[in-house]
């Protein structure tokens, strides 16, 4: 039998299929969906399917709660525009804020949580003080923590305004300073699109290439089903002819991004059936095999598993992002916080 | 999960797995009158889990998680698995329902109208409910009122009652019947706790819908006083007493606002059950 987060899968990509999934699935179908973010997207994806009444009202709940999130975050990010105005900085909205202020087939039911921004490495601590000034605070008061990110990483430590508990996290670059590929940011900045109410994103291309960056050359995969679904939509409107996958290619080629690109386009194309060119190569390899079954990490009661896989990626994950030394480094100094933190409770 | 039940409750379906089997049968029996619904579509899905693999055998304890959890929420032992459960319905509702604005507060009905209370915990809402439902009232729930977002109108809710600590013997007392409570559970971060089946016309009524009429704020443990409480205080002491207020936006703002200037409110205060139904009539008595 299909598994239920394959068969969630499977209505993404083929909403039609609804009619022939039957009452008792439907639950594991829906705890699946929720647990990786997927609820609303899903409601979006099957509206005028016929599905039972009580799926149709679950929807509707997923609807109502995306609607509010989305609302929320468009104010965020005006929240963002005003407090960096006086700095003459439009903040670049990334991820799904981005998809939503442009009106990307990405953003329909997409979940948002933090509020992501890239602004220019040289103007990062004005942009700091801007925002510690307009009730913005720090999340991470640990020192080695503070240390770790500014000296090493993308983006700043993570700050929560203390009114609206919104997250922000500014970036600076695409990956962290320490992982091999250096993609070419300053260039993304350069060619960011305006979007009117003093915000921008990235240009299409450029979007790609951090949205690949961001599933497959950073991250652990937590959320991947959705990050990839944001991927397959993305890919489906910009790159409509091969022309412009040729074009994608030779950016992505830029960035130093063209394995991660590579590599997320032939699972988007293996789960969700995007279009894959001809002349990119085999559409398999044993890497992204293993990533697929990371992916589909999931049983029917929401439930994490394969836990050594999960691991083993999670590591891959640091591994990417630092040299070994410092990986060990960074690796115990957290395993130890963790056993302190346990033995106090 | 091992073991699994879905319990019905006004229009809610939750499906709860765990890996102990003891939380299960406890639900079960507690929620026996309820309809069945095995077959169902759950709303929401609950798991008690044990915290490691090794802690279902050695001093098992359960973790709580589901569609809608809390990150920092501490787990509790095995023997207190059914209020975990409760616990986790809870919050399933208060962190994932849209469909009514709601509030924390208890609900019961007579002639077609609808009582809320509401009130902080140990406020004595809980106990004025289940003793009401004793006393030809019909019990729509002691946790949360589900107000419908069109029509004002209260849905019934009637999940098993939870009392808590002297709570326990007092209704013990007006109840009689023991076949009607489920296991004494000691020593948890509330005290002690014991659960009430409500009234079996209550059950099988809890698809009814009513409208609200009166809405008390109690304080038990204080001299006998009846106090108005003015339209703005009581919209923002609501405001407070909702948990999906603020998610449901521009709805839940306009339900709350109908139901403001529809029901007039009270503060009580009692020391006895007596003094706490004789307020009640007094007060019913002025929108009856």
């Amino acid at each position: 039998m299909t598994r239920p987060v394959e068969q969630l899968v499977t209505l993404l990509r083929n909403p039609t299929k609804a009619s022939e999934i039957s009452g008792n699935q439907w639950t594991d179908i829906l705890c699946v969906a929720r647990a990786e973010l997927l609820l609303a997207t899903l409601a979006e994806r099957l509206k005028g399917k016929i599905v039972p009444e009580a799926v149709a009202q679950i929807f509707a709940d997923a609807r109502t709660e995306c609607a509010a999130i989305q609302q929320k975050a468009r104010w965020e990010a005006q929240c963002a525009v005003t407090a960096l105005a006086p700095l003459g900085i439009p903040p670049i909205l990334l991820k799904g804020a981005a998809y939503l202020s442009s009106g990307l087939d990405a953003a329909k039911g997409r979940h948002i949580g933090d509020l992501d921004i890239l602004v220019p490495r040289d103007r990062l601590d004005h942009v700091e003080a801007a925002l510690l000034e307009n009730g913005w605070e720090w999340v991470k008061e640990d020192p080695y923590d503070q240390a770790y990110y500014r000296q090493w990483m993308h983006e700043l430590p993570p700050l929560i305004h203390r009114d609206r508990d919104g997250m922000i996290d500014v970036h600076h670059t695409i990956l962290p300073l320490t992982a091999k590929p250096r993609p070419d940011a300053e260039a993304m900045i350069e060619r960011a699109d305006d979007i009117g109410d003093g915000l921008k994103v990235l240009d299409p291309h450029d979007m790609l290439c951090h949205c690949a960056a961001h599933f497959l050359a950073d991250g652990d995969m937590a959320g991947g089903l959705r990050n990839l679904w944001d991927f397959h939509l993305l890919v489906s409107e910009f790159c409509t002819s091969e022309r412009s996958f040729g074009e994608l290619r030779e950016r992505a080629q830029s960035h130093d991004l063209w394995p991660a690109i590579r590599g997320t386009l032939r699972l988007a194309h293996d789960l969700y059936g995007t279009a894959w060119p001809q002349d990119w190569g085999a559409k398999w390899s044993w890497r992204e095999a293993l990533f697929r079954r990371r992916l589909l990490a999931r049983n029917g009661w929401g439930q994490e598993t394969h836990p050594p896989l999960r691991f083993a990626i999670y590591i891959r994950s640091h591994w990417l992002r630092m040299p070994p030394f410092m990986l060990a480094r960074h690796l115990w100094i957290k395993w130890r916080k963790g056993a302190d933190a346990e033995r106090s409770i | 999960m091992r073991y699994e039940c879905r319990i019905h409750v006004g229009p809610a379906i939750f499906r709860i797995g765990s890996d102990w089997a003891q939380p299960i049968e406890q639900l079960k029996a507690l929620y026996q009158p309820y309809p069945d619904c095995d077959d169902a579509i759950a709303d929401f899905t609950i798991r008690l889990e044990a915290q490691r693999f090794y802690r279902r055998w050695f001093r098992p304890s359960v973790r709580l998680s589901g569609d809608y959890m809390l990150p920092d929420a501490s787990p509790l032992p095995l023997t207190q698995g059914l209020l975990a459960a409760e616990m986790a319905m809870n919050l399933q509702m208060a962190l994932g329902w849209r469909r009514h604005l709601l509030l924390h507060a208890s609900a019961v009905e007579r002639d077609g109208k609808v009582l809320l209370m509401t009130g902080e915990s140990g406020s004595g809402k809980s106990t004025l409910s289940a003793l009401l439902a004793e006393h030809g009232w019909r019990f729509l729930g002691d946790e949360f009122a589900l107000v419908d977002l069109d029509s004002g109108d209260i849905q019934g809710f009637p999940r098993a009652i939870s009392l808590k600590n002297s709570a326990i013997d007092v209704a013990r007392d007006f109840v009689g019947d023991d076949a009607r409570f489920g296991p004494l559970l000691t020593d948890t971060p509330k005290g002690a706790i014991r659960h009430l089946q409500p009234p079996e016309s209550a059950i099988a009524a809890m698809g009814e819908t009513a409208m609200p009429a009166l809405l008390l704020y109690p304080s038990f443990g204080y001299p006998r006083a009846t106090d108005t409480v003015p339209p703005t205080e009581n919209f923002v002491r609501l405001t407070q007493a909702s948990t999906n207020y603020v998610a449901l936006g521009e709805a839940g703002f306009s339900a709350l606002v109908n139901l403001v200037q529809r029901v007039p409110a009270h503060a009580i205060d009692f020391e006895t059950n007596d003094e706490a139904l004789e307020l009640v009539e007094a007060l019913w008595a002025r929108v009856a």
